[in-house]
Parts: C-alpha cells; structure tokens; sequence
C-alpha cells in the first residue's frame, strides 16, 4: 500500500510532526513499505475473532475510593515547564 | 413558509459531585488557585497511570436507573485523540463504543401539559478538560488543569425533541433529576451542568433529518433557548435562499445573541479512538447495581404523582413543587405542620414564598421563613384568624422580622372579625353615612356593592371576615335584613 | 579474593550482608567501571556518582545495624524510562532532555525500599523504539562483546552494562524483546514478567498493552533476587495484576525431572542463522539430560505476530506520545509564531527519525477510514496468536527456541531499512501480544559472539522459567563469560 505524499502530510499534520521536505520522501517510502508489511494480516481468517485489546484475559477494571489523596505541587512540577506565569502553563494566544 | 419542523438532541455533561478526580486523587473544589488541583496523572505526566474512582461509576450507575437504562454489564474507557492546550495527555478518556449507561427515557412536560417521553441514547463517563484563560494575558494563552480530570457524565438524547421550548424543558428535567440523585451540584455558572445542542431543520413530514450544525457549551437554560431559536432561524434562512447548512460546531454568542462558526477548530477532526490499554473493562455484577438501586432516592415523577394523590393538588402544582427536592421537602414541611389545607399550601409556597426567595437569590434551605413559620401562618388563615390579604402582610412581617404569625397578628391587631353582630353594627353606620349610594343601589345600581364592601373594610382596618361581610351587606342594602 | 565485579548480585547481596564488603566498595568499584566504560560504551546517559555514594554510606549504616532490605547496598541501574525523582529520566530522547521527574516509578522506589543503589540512568532507543540502541538522541550503545557492532535495543544500555559488568544487575523494559533481545545479543540473563506482574507506574509508556518491566543479570538466580523485589500489586496502575508474589529465590532449585518442553515450530525457520540454531539445539540437549521431555509444537500464527505488533504498538504510541507537546514539560521549539508551531516544531525537533516513524504509523491506522483493516484486524489477529499459544500450553509446561534470528550485527547495518530491524523480534514478540513472561539465557558463541535462548512460560510462570534457567546454568558456564576487554 503506497501513501502519497500528501498523505503523509496530513498524517504528520494530525500528528502534529513537523516534517522537513527532505524528510518528507523518506517517511512516504518507509511507511509505504510498513504497510505493505503490515499488509500480510489480511491474510488471516478472523471471521469470528473478537479483538484483543488487553493481554490478560478476564481482568476487570478495579475501583479506587473517592479521597482526596493530592496536595498542591503546582510550584514544584511547574519547574519542568517551558513557561509559566502565575501559575498558569503558557503557550501561543489561542483563538477561539 | 411555515412547514418547517425542527429536530433537536441534547449531549448534556454534568459534572459529578464525587470529592476527587476520576482517574487520580486530586481534589474536585471549584475555585482554586490555578494548577493546585492538578496532579502528575492529571497533567499528563510522563509514567503516570488513571485509576478509575468507584463514587463516578456508582453514580452514572444511579443515573441510568433513574432513567430506566440498560447498564451495561462491560463498559469501556476509550482515549479521544487531539491536541489542544487544556487537554494534558493529547487525549480525552471518555466512553466511546461501550458506554455504561444506554437506551432510556425520560417523561417531560409540554406547555400545553401533554408528557412527552424523551429518549435517552447513552450516558458516558468520562474527563473534563481543563481551562484556558485569555483575558490578561498579552499575546498568551494561560492553562488552567484544575478542572481536567473532574468525573462527567455525558447525556446524550434521542433527536426527539422539537423546539427550543422542549429542549429547555428536558434539560431542566435533567437538571432536576441529577439534583435529586445527588449526583451533581447542577451549578451552571462554574459550569457543572452545560450542553450542547444538535439542532436541525426538515420540512414537516419529511423522514430524514437535516443536516445538522452543533452549538457547544451552552451554560444557561435561557442561552439555550436563545441560541436554538437563532440557529433554527438561520438554517430556515440559508435553505430558504436556495443554500445548504453545512455540517459544523457552532459557538453562542450570548452578547450578540447568535451562534458563529468554529470551523477554525474542527479542521478534520479525526479523534482516532481506540479502547484505552491503561484501563480495564469496568465490569458491574448485578449485586453491584442492586446496591446503587437501594441508594435511590424518591423520584421527581413518583413524587409529583404522590402529591397529586396525597395532597390532592393539581398536577401542575406538584410539577412545581417537585422540581427540586428540596422545595419539595419544604412543601411537604409545611403540609405536614398546617394539614388543614394542602392546596393552600402549595398556593404560597409557589406564591408568597417563592417569590420572596426569588427576590434575595436565595435557596429554599436558605429560607428565613422555614416550614413550621409559614405554616404557623397558613393556619391562621385555616382558622379564619386572618384573611388571606392579611395573612399577606403578616408574611412580610414575618419574613423582615423575627416575628411568628400570632405575634404579628396579636401586635398589630389584624385578628379578623368574625361576630356577626359586629359587623352589622358597622354597616348600619356605613349605610347612615351613605345615603345616596344606598338609595341608587336599591334603584338597580348593583356595582355600588364593592363602594360598601370598601367602606366596610376601611372602617374594620380590612379586619372583617370577607365571607361573613357579602353575605350580610347584601342582605342589609336589599332591606330584608 | 575474585574481584568484585566479578560477583553476582545475589552473591553480593550475601556478602553486604556478611561484611565481606561494603557498599562504598562496591559503589565505587563499579561507579570507576562506568566511568571508564563511557567512552567506549556509551552504556549510561547519566551517572548518579553522589547520590549513589550516600546512598551507600547510608546502606553501610543499615548493615552494620543489621536492618533493611533484601538487596541493601547492591548498586544497580535504571533503564531512562524509570522515571526518578530528582534525577533525570530521558527516554533517550531530546524531548526529554532536560526533564526531572517529581517523582519515583513504583519499580524504582520498591528496588529502594529494598535497599539498592542506584548508580546511574543506562541509556536506550528512544522511547524504547528500537532493537539495537541506534535511535538514542545520545548516540549509540555498543556491544562489550565487539565495540562495533550492537548491544540489542532497547535496553541496550542495561544489557551492555551488565555484560561489562558496570553493575551486577539492572532494570529493564520489554515491549517487543527489548530485554530478551539485547540479553541474547550480550550474553547475559534477562526476563520479562508476565503483563501485569510489575507494575508500569512511572516507566513512560511506550505501548500500554505490551510494555513490561523486567531485569537483566548475569545469572537467572540473580534475576530471581531482583524480580522478587520490584515485582507486586499496585494500586497506581490499573493493569498490576493483585496476586501475591513467589518467593523466586526460594523456589530455583526444584527440580527439573518430567517439565514438558515445547520446540517452536515457527521458530526454526529459514530466517534463523544456522550456527545461532545449533547453539539453541545444543542447550535444548543440556535440558533433555536434565529430564526435560522435548515436543514439537506449532503456533500457526505466529509468524503474523510482526505484522501484528507494528500496527498495535505504533497505534499505542502515537497516542501515549501526544502529551509530549512542549508545554508542561519537554522540548518546546524556540519563539513559536502560534500554538500549532509550537505543536508541530516542538515534537518534530524533540523526536527523532524511529519515533516519528511509529507515531506517523499509528496515527495512520487509526485514523478514520483505517481503523478497522488494521487496528481492529490486528488485535484480532493477536487473539489468534494468543489462542495458538493457550493451546500450545495445554501441551507442554514452557516454550523453547532462540531469542533472536543472529547473533548482534554491525551498527549501521539495518538502519536503513526498518523491516529489516523489525524482524529482529521475531522470536520475541510473540510473548508480548499474549502477555506471557519469556526469559533469554546465554547459550554459547557463534564465532566471538553470545547467543541466547528463549524460554517461554504460560502466565504468572516467572518461577518456572527462572527454575529452569537456574538449572541450565548450573551445568553450564555461558552466563559466567565477561568480555575480554571487560573481565
Ligand atoms: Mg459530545
Ligand atoms: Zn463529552
């Protein structure tokens, strides 16, 4: 399955991956080839296969208790950010 | 052109009353400082894993039995995926092809008292997203996670419903009934309860639906209705002009009062869900849900039908007096300590009562008038201690002062005069006093009554029984008395 | 005396306790060899040298007071997708360059509870995205065996320490083999627990659904030692499994007699290099003299397994990366001109060429039109996969054959061709699709080179696989083997 090239702009356009124009050919040609790998699935008879989407079989999800269990680290976590201001993580102006 | 019909559904989220988070252990307050409430899981920390909160699931539990769904014995977390500031992991956690709640109903009120049943799709749980700040801040945006992570539950209803008048019906109806279950605090203005409308346009009798625009996070019964009507309008006017409505969300703008394009943020939305691997199936024994159905509080339709039955009132009355469970537990407060008269009951809680709420803001709880003090009053008026104008006067004083009714009554005189004899002996003056209009009336003039009713009233201080006052001033101008 | 570095971990942890040493000595016996190794190397990304000699001044108190855990003063290393707090966890990647985790992965703070030493965070394919330690934002890992070929990835930085013996033990993760494989590749022991035996609160996700921790060590016993004490419930991670943890020491020296071993089939292939599967015949003979009943079994659908995972893992990562956007923490482009640049620039700049591959692959199958021919239909595909080795565990008690098709390979030699590096985890895989703990030992040389073989258990059979390893490598010395240039 060959993805053209814009395709592959709108994949790292979803992706939010900013690809460079000699980027570009080289992820059209290798994720061509994957999907082409990925091809031999179709293959496989799975008429009546449920599809797995967790490895242990018969696990159910566990409750938590309603408790507040979190203090205020706003000050320490924050000294990971790119930018911040009165405790407010900052990007670009949004427009609504 | 008036053969348009209007098809409208409502995604409504509530915000669920649980103390923390769904997926962590931060709190839920409203109001913080910014990011004091957001933890590692809620920022999307690197490593970091969700942990689903029991008090979230038995609630979307709660709802759907109260909404007579199907809960669904397997449930599914799904991850939404897209990029946006207040949205931490690059993804919401919501329910996608397994939802825990599906296929209910809902009974609401039309303006003409017809009861319309309202289909309920599903309900989901799922995250909150957090805020972004704009105002203040010169050519940034400012994140807020506080709210991200907050436990909703998404409503979604059948395109059932037909205006925005139904539209606002049912979302009240909603409202009221997650606020019986206790489930959500219904604070529209710090967004608790909002929704967005699916609104289209087809000519009556036309099967098919139109295409439909999306108006998102309407905070306001009246936005909604606002914004509905604008858009029904607009999509009559582009189809109308020969044009096509185009599928895409749309933003209220409560200033202008129309809905706008966001089609700048939908650019090919593709939410490429999948079921969440960092979460399990949330799998619900019929033991579980059987203890969730014992939490049930009485419902708001089982408690209007008792008060029809019990109280005797009419079936609009008890519509009223149900929509909030507390006003209901104050009616039935007040029925309980004046039980001479159910019906009068109801007439000033919905009256009186209500409108000096009304007038202050405040909630019924709130009220200084509690249920034993008004109906101390209400059997005044039972007891013909007062009339019913009065009694109007005595429930200011009430209501300003600390006063109960008798002390009002017994300080200000207002006792109402019961003997006969009394009150004939006043019309006798009334009818000395007044010659001419007596002789006039016994001519045919038959309006002058109310002329001796008033100087009646205004000579017993408004304190003589009315009942007891027509029939002996009709006896006494006609002679025969 | 043997030199120091010499010594397991297990055997070091009993003589901390019987003072034999202390843990200064051993800190900076095997701090030295890392430093010394880096060059070379290029096996840490960071090196821990302070914190770790207070934490092992801080050991030597607790031995001589005769408290504290069962590996008190045993210095080890923490693959960089452990998230430490106070140190910094990079993924291998520029994203994460500069970040410093608040807190400690549930792996990290149980193995300090135990009372290890951490000397160091060991370097790895980016994001785990990787199986030769080539996409690291920090160069390369090579092999102690042969500096100019490969460790194995992604823990290619855990798996060449051990086998240089920098540290006696060291974290690990697997999501497609990347413990087995590089275990193979440098000669050592390394075991990926059952999904949900060890708990993936703080190990930055690659694949949710694959990803498992684990441990590389010379010897099996030494993997039981480790594994004992990182394993376990925990409450933070929906996906750990609450069942209680065997004592995997206690129980290596059972015995053998009667296991009932499966040969796979599909393993045997004509992609196997023939010298790597005589190796594997020759040890699968050690385990017939020790009782072991040898069968063949056939899983049908394994070779789909590939094909099945880089569509899985690929969708599971393209999502599990999206929080990387440069704005709480990570990379952030300089002076974007609006939000969708600072998107765009800041994960194109912080992820390198493997990474961007795979999120471009993952968006792509499930993205809307796709998602049913390739998502859905590969996690039905994994449940054939998964039914034949349900089946093939009805037979037999574990699975036999080799860890990896070659032995390592040069670097640069499959860079160019991402199939090609793919199809390195074509033995290893399997395990992850079906969530079953799989375990690799040394199996002899091809040429200068170490070899592995694989050993594959039904859920929750971690003793069993160590068992059997234990008892393989008491009648054999390939796990002992150090690189010359290392011994
Ligand atoms: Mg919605
Ligand atoms: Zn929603």
């Amino acid at each position: 399955m060959a993805l053209t090239r814009e395709q592959i702009e709108s994949i790292a356009a979803l992706a939010r991956l900013e690809l460079t124009a000699a980027e570009l050919p080289v992820y059209q040609a290798s994720l061509s080839r994957i999907l082409e790998f990925v091809g031999a699935l179709e293959r496989a008879d799975t008429a009546s296969v449920t599809p797995m989407a967790h490895p242990l079989p018969g696990l159910s999800q566990r409750l938590r208790l309603d408790a507040v269990t979190e203090q205020d680290h706003h000050a320490e976590y924050q000294q990971n950010a790119p930018q911040v201001a009165a405790g407010l993580y900052l990007v670009p102006k949004v427009i609504e | 052109m008036s053969d348009w019909e209007t098809v409208i559904g409502l995604e409504i989220h509530a915000q669920l009353s649980t103390r923390s988070k769904i997926f962590s252990g931060s709190a839920t307050a409203y109001g913080a400082p910014p990011n004091a409430q957001a933890n590692l899981v809620d920022l999307g920390y690197p490593g970091v894993l969700p942990v689903l909160n029991g008090a979230a699931v038995r609630m979307a539990v709660k709802l759907g039995l109260a909404l007579n769904a199907r809960i669904a014995p397997a449930s599914v977390f799904a991850r939404k995926n897209y990029f946006y500031p207040d949205l931490p992991k690059g993804y919401q956690i919501s329910q996608y092809e397994l939802p825990i709640v599906a296929h209910g109903s809902l009974d609401i009120v039309l303006d003409d008292g017809q009861v319309k049943r309202v289909g309920i799709t599903r309900a989901h749980l799922e995250e909150d997203a957090g805020k972004s700040l704009h105002e203040g801040l010169p050519g940034v945006t400012g994140v807020d996670l506080n709210r991200a992570g907050t436990p909703l539950i998404e409503i979604v209803s059948e395109p059932d419903l037909r205006s925005a008048r139904e539209a606002v019906a049912y979302m009240k109806k909603v409202h009221t009934l997650v606020r019986y279950l206790e489930i959500c605090d219904g604070n529209m203005q710090e967004g608790s309860f909002r929704c967005d409308a699916n609104v289209s346009v087809r000519h009556a009798g036309e099967h098919r639906f139109g295409t439909r625009a999306e108006i998102k996070n309407l905070n306001s019964f009246r936005f909604v209705e606002r914004a509905i009507n604008f858009e029904v309008a607009r999509q009559i006017d582009v189809l109308e002009g020969g044009g096509k409505v185009v599928q895409e969300t749309r933003l209220y703008d409560p200033d202008k009062g129309e809905t706008r394009s966001m089609r700048s943020k939908e650019e090919a939305n593709d939410y490429r869900y999948f079921p969440d691997p960092d979460l399990l199936p949330v799998v619900l024994d019929a033991a579980f849900i059987e203890s969730v159905r014992a939490t049930l509080p009485e419902l708001p339709d089982q408690k209007a039908a008792r008060f029809t039955s019990q109280y005797g009132l009419p079936a609009y009355d008890a519509g009223v007096l149900t929509a909030s469970r507390e006003l209901a537990d104050y009616y039935e407060a007040v029925a309980g300590a004046a039980p001479a008269d159910a019906k009068l009951a109801a007439n000033w809680v919905m009256g009186e009562l209500a409108a000096a709420l009304n007038k202050e803001s405040l909630e019924v709880t709130a009220s200084r008038m509690t249920a034993e003090r008004l109906a101390g009053l209400l059997k005044r008026i039972s007891d013909q201690t007062i009339s019913g104008k009065l009694a109007k006067e005595v429930f200011e004083a009430m209501w300003s002062g600390g006063a109960e009714a008798d002390a009002v009554i017994a300080e200000r005189g207002l006792r109402q005069i019961t003997d006969s004899a009394a009150i004939e002996r006043v019309i006798d003056e009334v009818m000395q006093k007044n010659p001419g209009q007596l002789a006039e009336y016994r001519a045919g003039k038959d309006k002058l009554f109310g002329f001796f009713v008033g100087q009646v009233m205004k000579a017993t201080g408004g304190k003589a029984n009315p009942a007891q006052l027509n029939e002996l001033l009709r006896r006494k101008l006609s002679g025969w008395a | 005396m043997r030199e120091l570095h010499h010594i397991g971990l297990s055997e070091l942890a009993a003589g901390l306790r019987a003072r034999r040493f202390s843990s200064i000595e051993l800190t900076e016996t095997f701090l030295g060899r890392i430093e010394r190794s880096q060059g070379a190397l290029n096996a840490f990304i960071s090196v821990t040298r302070a914190e770790a000699l207070a934490g092992a001044a801080a050991a030597d108190r607790e031995l001589a007071a005769g408290t504290g855990g069962a590996l008190l003063g045993v210095p080890i290393a923490h693959k960089d997708l452990f998230c430490t707090r106070g140190v910094r966890t990079t993924c291998g990647s520029r994203m994460l360059d500069n970040f410093v985790s608040p807190y400690d992965a549930t792996v990290v703070a149980k193995l300090k509870q135990a009372g290890a030493v951490m000397l160091g965070k060991t370097n790895m394919d980016e994001f785990a995205m990787g199986s030769s330690n080539e996409t690291s934002y920090y160069g390369p890992v090579r092999n102690p065996w042969d500096p100019d070929l490969v460790p194995g990835g992604s823990s290619g930085g855990s798996a060449a320490a051990v086998a240089a013996r920098l540290v006696p033990g060291a974290t690990a993760t697997d999501t497609g083999g990347s413990i087995r494989q590089p275990a193979a590749l440098c000669g050592i022991t390394g075991l990926k627990p059952t999904y949900g035996r060890v708990s993936r609160y703080g190990m930055v996700a690659f694949a949710s659904s694959l990803d498992q921790g684990g441990v590389l060590t010379a010897s099996a016993a030494d993997a039981a030692l480790m594994l004992r004490e990182m394993a376990g419930f925990d409450p933070n991670d929906s996906t750990s499994v609450e069942r209680e943890v065997p004592d995997y020491v206690g129980l290596l020296e059972q015995p053998l007699a009667g296991l009932k071993v499966g040969l796979l089939k599909e393993f045997f292939d004509k992609g196997l290099d023939p010298d790597n599967g005589q190796r594997v015949r020759e040890a699968l003979k050690v385990f017939e003299s020790l009782g072991a009943r040898l069968t063949e079994v056939s899983l049908p659908n394994l070779p789909l397994s590939v094909p099945v995972y880089y569509v899985v893992a690929p969708a599971e990562c393209s999502s599990n990366l999206a929080r990387f956007d440069g704005v709480r923490y990570g990379h952030r482009c300089e002076s974007p001109r609006d939000l969708l640049d600072l998107y765009r620039r800041s994960r194109g700049e912080g992820f390198g060429a493997e990474v961007k591959r795979r999120i471009m692959t993952g968006t792509y199958v499930l993205s809307a039109g796709y998602y049913d021919a390739y998502y859905l239909k590969a996690q039905r595909v994994r449940q054939l996969i998964n039914a034949d080795f349900t089946r093939a565990f009805q037979q037999v008690d574990v699975l036999m054959g080799p860890t990896t098709p070659t032995p390592a390979f040069a670097i640069g030699a499959k860079t160019s061709d991402p199939i090609t590096m793919y199809l390195n985890d074509i033995y290893t895989i399997g395990a992850n699709l079906a969530g079953l703990p799989a375990l690799s030992v040394p199996c002899g040389f091809v040429g200068q080179l170490p070899v592995g073989l694989q050993i594959v258990g039904p859920h929750f059979a971690e003793a069993r696989l160590l068992t059997a390893a234990h008892a393989y490598q008491r009648v054999t010395d390939w796990h002992t083997r150090i690189p010359k240039a290392w011994a």
